[in-house]
């Protein structure tokens, strides 16, 4: 387990200490602790509505935690005023589920969106940029499609080459696998992890597709009800014998997490319907 | 008695919900007006909004404006003339379309046209997370996406209200002179003598400032607090048009009052 005590300078990007956070009356998180160290590639795994979207937000400070801190080089994100918040955001990049490209602008102008905004570059260097982050990502061909001409694996590639345009130090990924086809999918885990290391960044992968995250992941939390209920590095993982885990890594229906939503018992269920 | 209590309950829910929702427009449209520094100094981003709600809403309010000023026309003839005062015919068509009908007719179909695709447009790039993005990306989507909306629809709508004016007239012109034979310098020398440029034409143009204020703002809000679903954006557009039409024809009523003391 990692140590809750923290210092200011440390080796880790991003320190979640005892966070709770609440949408509305519903406890979402109650005491989260986690570390992401600089360099690595750390998964986020959890059944859906188990808050790991929510983890990536509070991280990037559109929320704030009700109880804990998220900090990010040392500085704690909700206590930061939007100048030096939007500044803590320019080292990050953020992958959404499904691309969240600019529908009104053409492929090679969303990823010059980040670099038109934030910098003063000339046209022909960003022309070049573009053309490196697309290629990267193999997409230099297609930078005049609109993202209405892209099928589901090539948006989110072109979203991925969005979220890299200014060298991030942090890249977020926000279920990255959903919804894509085994060639896809092979072609986004192979970029996340080449991408990670060619950038010296670090990333962090929000998701629940086990097989295809354990292969090329460093590190992974495992989230349920709001905590974190396992953590550890694929290999320890997968030998896990915590109920939780070994039913999450091998799919089975029903176990900790049961297969049934809460309910009376069957059988008197049943005889009640037939006496009314 | 519990039937009532739950009617009064439910009544005072939505009074409350409407204040709540009124004090969050106030606050997103001052919040807008506060970062459009950026926006103003980026002038070419406003431009392109004026080409897609101003230029794109051309077409539908040039050819209302005709209608309505031949209507006008019509109309104003068929009365005008019991009192033997055909002539008066041009400035009756001019008066009701610069005070009246170009601006509020305008902010209708503005609504319509233009604020049901800004809502519809800032609805569904908030339910596809662009707006997020925007925010992960370090830019203030307000900045970026609201204002120069804003400032397109308050720039786009006196123009809008003039054309239709213009057109409007032109309107009342065919009909009056070219098809029932009004005499064309009475037409044109009586509206001259009698629309006044302060009292007019001035206060014409405020309305559709006014209404353009309020137009876009309605349109944008309605826009960003939609929730991110088909159904909520859907909604979303039906309030703009309709808590528009209402804002514009209420503030029609007042400033007239002003204007007339």
């Amino acid at each position: 387990m990692n140590p809750v005590t923290s210092t200011p300078v440390s080796d880790n990007i991003v320190e979640i200490d005892n966070l709770s956070f609440s949408y509305g009356n519903r406890l979402l998180h109650k005491g989260i602790n986690m570390r992401f160290p600089r360099g690595k590639v750390v998964a986020i795994m959890g059944g859906s509505g188990s808050g790991k979207t929510t983890l990536l937000r509070l991280i990037g400070g559109q929320l704030k935690p009700s109880i804990g801190e998220v900090r990010v080089e040392g500085k704690v994100v909700h206590e930061q005023d939007d100048t030096a918040l939007y500044l803590l955001r320019r080292k990050m990049g953020m992958l959404f589920q499904f691309g969240a490209l600019f529908t009104d602008l053409s492929v090679f102008e969303n990823v010059a969106f980040p670099m038109r905004e934030h910098t003063d570059l000339p046209e022909s260097i960003i022309r070049d940029l573009v053309l490196l982050k697309l290629n990267a990502v193999g997409l230099r061909g297609a930078r005049d499609l609109m993202p209405s001409e892209l099928s589901g694996g090539m948006s989110r590639r072109v979203a991925l080459a969005r979220a890299v345009a200014l060298d991030p130090q942090i890249i977020m990924y926000d279920e990255p696998f959903a919804g894509l086809d085994p060639i896809s999918l092979g072609v986004i885990v192979n970029l996340i992890r080449r991408l990670n290391d060619a950038l010296g960044a670090t990333s962090i992968v929000v998701t629940h597709d086990v097989h295809e995250t354990f292969a090329f992941v460093d590190y992974v939390y495992f989230v349920s009800n709001g905590q974190v209920v396992a953590e550890g590095t694929p290999a320890e993982l997968r030998e896990s014998a915590m109920p939780f885990v070994h039913q999450f890594v091998h799919g089975e229906a029903d176990g900790p997490v049961p297969f049934h939503y809460p309910a009376p018992d069957y059988q008197q269920d049943m005889l009640r319907g037939t006496s009314t | 008695m519990a039937p009532v209590l739950k009617t009064l309950e439910n009544i005072g829910h939505k009074v409350i919900d409407g204040i709540l929702r009124l004090g969050y427009g106030a606050r997103f449209f001052i919040y807008s007006l506060r970062v459009s520094g950026e926006s103003l100094r980026r002038f070419p981003l406003v431009i392109r909004e004026i080409y897609f709600t101003g230029v794109m809403s051309l077409i539908i309010i040039l050819v209302s404006a005709l209608f309505v000023g031949m209507v006008l026309g019509l109309q104003g003839y068929n009365t005008l003339q019991r009192y033997g005062s055909s002539e008066a015919v041009g400035v009756l068509v001019a008066l009701a379309l610069v005070r009246e009908l170009g601006p509020v007719v305008t902010a209708l179909l503005f609504a319509g046209r233009a604020g049901t695709a800004i809502t519809a447009e800032i609805g569904l790039m908030k339910a596809t997370e662009q707006l997020s993005a925007m925010e992960m990306m370090a830019i203030n989507p307000i900045a970026r996406v609201v204002a120069p909306r804003f400032w397109a629809g308050v720039i786009s709508m006196p123009i809008l209200a003039a054309l239709f004016s213009l057109v409007g007239v032109f309107g009342g012109y065919l009909v009056a002179v070219q098809l029932i034979g009004v005499d064309s310098g009475a037409f044109w020398s009586q509206m001259q003598s009698n629309v006044d440029f302060r009292d007019d034409i001035v206060n014409g143009v405020i309305k559709s400032l006014v209404f353009g204020v309020a137009c876009t703002s309605i349109a944008l809000f309605e826009g960003y607090d939609a929730p991110p679903t088909a159904e909520g954006v859907s909604r979303a557009t039906t309030r703009t048009v309709v808590n528009s039409s209402l804002t514009v024809l209420a503030l029609d009523f007042m400033l007239t009052a002003f204007m007339l003391h």
